[in-house]
């Protein structure tokens, strides 16, 4: 990781310009709905002419500034509704920030919602070109990889089999295994995962740990503080949309059961 | 995407013109495109014992019903069923494909709240759908004609041309009538009757001479009277569309998808904010 390309040369901030792999920058991410419900373009129309929209604001983050290093393992932790997933959603893309900069460098891969887009009546093999393709994978690409994921995910010869008919365990299996089969610079995971049988979540817990011998940074949301002081090199503690305090996971954790 | 050993830097500071960039994510998502034409295509009839032959006989079930319900009105029009179901399939290719647009922008936004994807997917892929399903019905649509003794001539050859703009057409209303869908969830209701008015506006199920001379001027303001002339001519008159219908056509069909798009994609990163 010593690419000192200049996209950032005009970066406001001070920090070493080669050494991150994430960076937010005043993100704040607004949400903006009228006040009262209006239901029609003509009742907004005739109220927007006369000025009496009024739009409840909702900060689900609150100038965020933020860095992350490569092969960090970061932690974020905080109540619910703070606004942790919403970091993970503005570091996958899925938000674009109402104000404020993202800046990341590497491949992304969210082992958020394992399975997105799934289609029932598709067969297990269909549906793993379909997330594929939803993860921004191409054809071949899936191809390519098709082994390993059927290997992983243990389905034998339910794979051509249609999805309604997998157990749970089975869809997370395939979820999993498609998420999880192309080596990410960016790992972000809400709670660890728990897909599976014993056996299952240690495979999947040994292909994680492979993926950090690779050097890719993990973002970890997570409500379990044991979690955060084993695993963790960096705890942020959000509070409504703000960040509370950044540092090492003890302190962070002890100040954050304080409250 | 794959493999590549180049780094990929994203920053939300140094994005270009939102129409362009939506323009090249789409592309790179292109297998995705064809992912979700397919699982749209094939699990349409996956449960069905007829399987994919039901492409076929439904819309040749429905044909024959509605011709014949017609043909008692209209029975001077020489050849009828042909020029109502060359016009109708035309039709409903726009109207499935909008709705659909719409429906899955307006309620089907959950994925676009997951996982990042470009957000003109949607609308892409269910031009896509509608253009499968299209080329699928022409089939029928062309045995009857042989039945019915319309001449089939080398002018068929034109109907790739006439679909692309039709559907060049129809992704541009989608996107369009979406995006202000996503604002105004009320104005996907109004698009569905306002579908039912137009379709009767458009010389779909009447012969355009029924109605009068000054009436007839009307029709050149509405886009759809361009689009079903240039299906019918090939299939039911057997000749190439009027040049002036072709030009008029493609300017509506291309202003309408440049306009449609840039709307669209300065707005899409609203979209994930929508509940």
């Amino acid at each position: 990781m010593n690419l000192p390309t200049a996209p950032d040369a005009d970066s406001m901030t001070e920090t070493s310009q080669n050494d991150r792999v994430v960076l937010l920058e005043n993100v704040s991410v607004r949400y903006r709905a009228p006040e009262e419900r209006i239901r029609s373009f003509k009742e907004f129309a005739i109220r927007f002419i006369q000025r009496r929209v009024r739009f409840k604001e909702f900060l689900a983050l609150d100038d965020i500034n933020l860095e992350i290093q490569p092969g960090e393992i970061f932690g974020i932790i905080g109540r619910n509704g703070a606004g942790k997933s919403t970091i993970l959603k503005v570091i996958s893309r899925v938000l674009v920030p109402t104000h404020g900069r993202v800046w990341i460098k590497g491949r992304v891969s969210p082992l958020l919602e394992l399975g997105a887009g799934f289609h029932p009546e598709l067969t297990g093999r269909e549906n793993i070109f379909l997330n594929g393709a939803l993860l921004g994978h191409s054809r071949q690409d899936i191809q390519e990889r098709m082994d390993d994921i059927l290997e992983f995910a243990e389905l034998g010869a339910f794979i051509e089999a249609p999805i309604r008919s997998y157990s749970s365990g089975m869809t997370g299996r395939l979820g999993f295994a498609v998420a999880s089969a192309w080596e990410p610079e960016i790992l972000l995971v809400d709670e660890i995962l728990s897909v599976g049988d014993e056996a299952f979540r240690i495979k999947s817990r040994k292909r994680m740990e492979y993926f950090r011998s690779l050097n890719a940074t993990t973002v970890l949301v997570t409500h379990q503080m044991k979690t955060v002081e084993e695993l963790c090199n960096r705890v942020a503690w959000i509070e409504r949309g703000k960040i509370r305090i950044i540092g090492q996971p003890k302190e962070v954790v002890k100040a954050y059961l304080k409250g | 995407m794959g493999t590549s050993a180049k780094t990929i830097i994203y920053d939300s500071a140094k994005r270009g013109s939102p129409a362009i960039e939506e323009l090249r994510d789409i592309f790179q998502y292109r297998d995705l495109i064809y992912q979700f034409v397919r699982r749209d295509v094939v699990t349409r009839y996956k449960r069905s014992i007829l399987g994919i032959a039901w492409t076929l006989i439904q819309p040749l079930g429905m044909m024959v019903i509605i011709s014949l319900v017609f043909s008692q009105v209209f029975n001077r029009v020489e050849g009828y069923p042909i020029y109502l179901l060359s016009g109708l399939i035309t039709w409903t290719f726009f109207s499935q494909t909008t709705s659909a647009t719409i429906h899955q922008m307006v309620w089907g936004g959950v994925l676009l709240k997951k996982i990042y994807l470009p957000s003109t997917a949607f609308a892409v892929s269910a031009t896509g759908t509608g253009l499968v399903n299209l080329t699928i019905s022409l089939a029928p649509l062309l045995i009857l004609a042989a039945i019915n003794h319309i001449p089939l001539n080398s002018s068929l050859l034109f109907l790739p041309v006439s679909m692309l703009l039709l559907a060049t057409f129809s992704l541009g209303l989608g996107l369009l009538i979406s995006t202000l869908a996503v604002f105004f969830p009320d104005i996907a209701e109004m698009y569905q009757v306002a579908l039912l008015g137009w379709m009767y506006l458009t010389p779909i199920i009447y012969p355009a001479n029924v109605v009068s001379e000054g009436m007839r001027a009307w029709f050149t303001l509405n886009p759809m009277y361009y689009f079903i002339q240039m299906m019918r001519a090939p299939i039911y008159e057997g000749t190439l569309p009027p040049l002036s219908i072709i030009q008029t056509g493609a300017v509506i069909a291309i202003s309408t998808l440049v306009i449609g798009w840039i709307i669209f994609s300065n707005k899409s990163d609203e979209f994930a904010y929508r509940a």
